[in-house]
């Protein structure tokens, strides 16, 4: 019943596509995106972290309990972040608070 | 006896076992998935303890971009950038560690777990590096902290002509809306965050390689097989999910905004 042995192969290429795309989260950084410089790294990030996720963390392989499992994660952490910006966002935005300005 | 009954197959006769196989679970399948499933629970828990941060990180980034991306570009690229490909390395030997477990090559497993182990100092030991940078250019939150360091800031008497012209301006960068002043106060918070979410990933380290120490021992004492190498998988998720927390520090620490 031993788990699904993935071939070195697909390792290596995993390996190399982080490489790539660690390269290129910082090339994108030098170049003037204006506000979509934070959204261009943060879809690199998050493709990088789904590599990770899917083939070396074995959960394409995975049965769907866990595959829930893992998509339960990535739904509260997108409620926490998303809440925290609806609360601050919806308060008065100052760029200082007051006693520094 | 029920212990008899829950060792019995689905055809009711008695096998003989795995002797990893523990008597509350029916089938090596069914307790590799019970470990399984419990470690992503374990793991969701760290998504949202650095979840908290990262949200923390979101909020005052938004308030003072301008602080968090002059101290951001005080971080060195060359190490920060390393220190990605080191760990992104240390993810695929790890990777290859569970594969030769899977695959019954015990030599090989435990190799390829030391060569983990040796990819994670590697990566603590340039944290050393730039932790001792940043004490050295008192870009450490507290009493001694000093945004501008001393040969670099202008003269007294200099320095309140900066503050109202803009001292970043003046070095070449663009005009910033903080003064010298704010900036001193609000590069701190970056600093803050820097040395909470890369300290808190470093103890995941250090924890991860102490994990590592123990599988590596196991492994050299032949307690796996292809039916059972779950302790090697489990090892495996933790250290692939440090991995991905760093993934999402570097950008969002190093690389604020590097184009000016």
């Amino acid at each position: 019943m031993s788990g699904h042995v993935s071939p070195i192969s697909l390792y290596i290429t995993i390996f190399m596509a982080l490489m790539v795309l660690t390269v290129a989260t910082v090339g994108a950084a030098f170049v003037d995106l204006g506000q979509f410089n934070f959204l261009v790294a943060m879809i690199i990030a998050g493709f990088k972290a789904t590599l990770v996720i899917w083939y070396f963390m074995h959960v394409k392989y995975a049965s769907k309990l866990t595959k829930l499992t893992v998509a339960t994660g990535i739904f509260f952490l997108a409620i926490l972040l998303g809440l925290f910006l609806v609360d601050y966002g919806s308060k008065a935005f100052t760029q200082m608070p007051p006693f520094l300005s | 006896m029920s212990n008899v009954a829950a060792h019995a197959d689905d055809r009711g006769h008695a096998h003989a076992h795995h002797p990893a196989l523990q008597h509350h679970f029916d089938t090596m399948a069914q307790q590799k998935e019970a470990a399984v499933v419990g470690m992503w629970v374990f793991l969701l828990t760290e998504i949202l303890f650095f979840g908290g941060l990262f949200a923390a990180y979101m909020v005052y980034r938004i308030w003072y971009f301008d602080a968090f991306a002059e101290a951001s570009r005080s971080l060195s690229l060359f190490w920060g950038g390393l220190n990605t490909a080191v760990l992104i390395g240390s993810s695929l030997t790890m990777a290859m560690a569970v594969r030769c477990a899977q695959t019954n090559k015990r030599t090989a497993t435990v190799n390829w777990l030391i060569l983990t182990m040796i990819l994670g100092a590697v990566f603590l030991g340039v944290k050393v590096i730039e932790y001792a940078d940043k004490f050295e250019h008192h870009h450490v939150p507290g009493y001694n902290f000093q945004w501008a360091a001393a040969h670099e800031a202008p003269a007294a008497g200099e320095h309140a002509v900066a503050a109202s012209e803009g001292a970043a301006a003046a070095e070449g960068h663009r005009e910033l809306s903080l003064t010298p002043a704010q900036l001193q106060l609000t590069t701190q918070i970056y600093f803050s965050l820097y040395f909470t979410m890369t300290g808190l990933h470093a103890l995941h380290m250090i924890i991860g390689i102490g994990i590592m120490l123990v599988i590596t021992r196991m492994a050299y004492k032949g307690k796996f097989d292809q039916e059972y190498y779950t302790p090697v998988e489990m090892a495996g998720l933790y250290w692939h999910f440090v991995d991905i927390v760093w993934i999402f520090l570097f950008p969002l620490l190093y690389l604020v905004e590097r184009h000016v």
